[in-house]
């Protein structure tokens, strides 16, 4: 996963659990220490996918217009990179049965891990957020963590 | 990606219980309306091995809304405890969960899901499983959203007619 994909989800992740207030690229990129002149790159490309919206001025910032239970690390993954591109023959008429292999091979990798971008939302990935967040207050305070 | 109505979860209530044979056409309904299929025969094959032997370990559920009496069913769940294939540990394996289409979204699903889990747990099981086709993203992420994640097995297949 590239740079920019992943930056996104991250941007995403923070817009959808706080969808109360704007939310600044400069407090996303101290969180996960990363430049705000990348991530308003990124954001530029997420709001032209719709999926933000920004408010300028004092108190402005970026908010979340999608739907996090819908919206899969693979939607957001397409906007940054090709997908396909992990598992491609330079010229298929020509190409040696090692390469064809060696394809296969890589396809097959591919499509597992389409596959799993596929099947994770935003949604999902805040609640994975939150159960790690439990089982690390629980075993630092010695309480069950999941009821 | 935009938001539509279909989205908006309605948590209701349900009545999770297990599956008796008096379920059966009602289960054979739901699938039928899911699948476009009717499939008495088998599922009269796995009321008979899931709701009538080593039901201690089996666990054929089924979501109602609260005030059906003989009504529709909402929902199904089955699974088993299955051990030292592979060399695992037992563990427990979902191998069906369906929700009517009109009653999606409405944490039915989760409520199923959450009480087969707590079957498991409550006979010492630590683990569950299941397996879902990578082309099947509606149950991909129903699993996905509940917590589950990949797990140690990768299945291998060979076609025989090469």
């Amino acid at each position: 996963m590239q740079k920019s994909s992943r930056l996104a989800i991250y941007a995403l992740m923070e817009l959808a659990a706080n969808p109360d207030r704007q939310i600044s690229a400069s407090e996303i990129g101290e969180k996960y220490r990363v430049s705000s002149h990348h991530l308003a790159k990124v954001f530029i490309s997420l709001g032209r996918a719709g999926l933000v919206q920004s408010i300028r001025g004092v108190g402005g910032g970026y908010s979340f217009t999608g739907n996090a239970k819908r919206l899969t690390l693979l939607d957001i993954i397409s906007l940054f990179e090709d997908t396909s591109s992990a598992c491609k023959l330079n010229d298929p008429s020509k190409a040696t049965d090692e390469e064809w292999v060696m394809f296969d091979i890589s396809k097959e990798i591919n499509d597992m891990a389409l596959a799993t971008y596929g099947s994770i939302t935003i949604a999902t990935l805040l609640k994975q957020v939150d159960r790690r967040g439990r089982i690390r207050a629980a075993k630092s305070d010695g309480t069950p963590a999941l009821t | 990606m935009s938001e539509t109505p279909d989205d908006m979860e309605v948590a209701v209530a349900v009545k999770i219980g297990r599956a008796g044979f008096e379920y059966l056409d009602r289960v054979v309904d739901l699938d039928s309306q899911i699948t476009g299929q009717p499939k008495p025969e088998y599922w009269k094959d796995v009321f008979e091995r899931y709701a009538s032997r080593h039901v201690e370990e089996r666990f054929f559920l089924v979501a109602e809304a609260p005030d059906s009496k003989d009504g529709d069913i909402l929902g199904l769940i089955v699974g088993e405890v299955r051990g030292f294939e592979f060399g695992s540990k037992p563990c427990g394996w979902i191998f069906a969960v369906s929700v009517h289409p009109d009653s999606r979204q409405r944490g039915i699903g989760e409520a199923l899901f959450t009480a087969i889990c707590d079957e498991f747990r409550q006979i010492g099981i630590v683990k569950v499983r299941t397996m879902v086709q990578r082309e099947d993203p509606l149950h991909m992420s129903f699993f996905r959203s509940e917590g589950m994640v990949a797990g140690p097995y990768i299945q291998f297949e060979m076609s025989l007619e090469d």
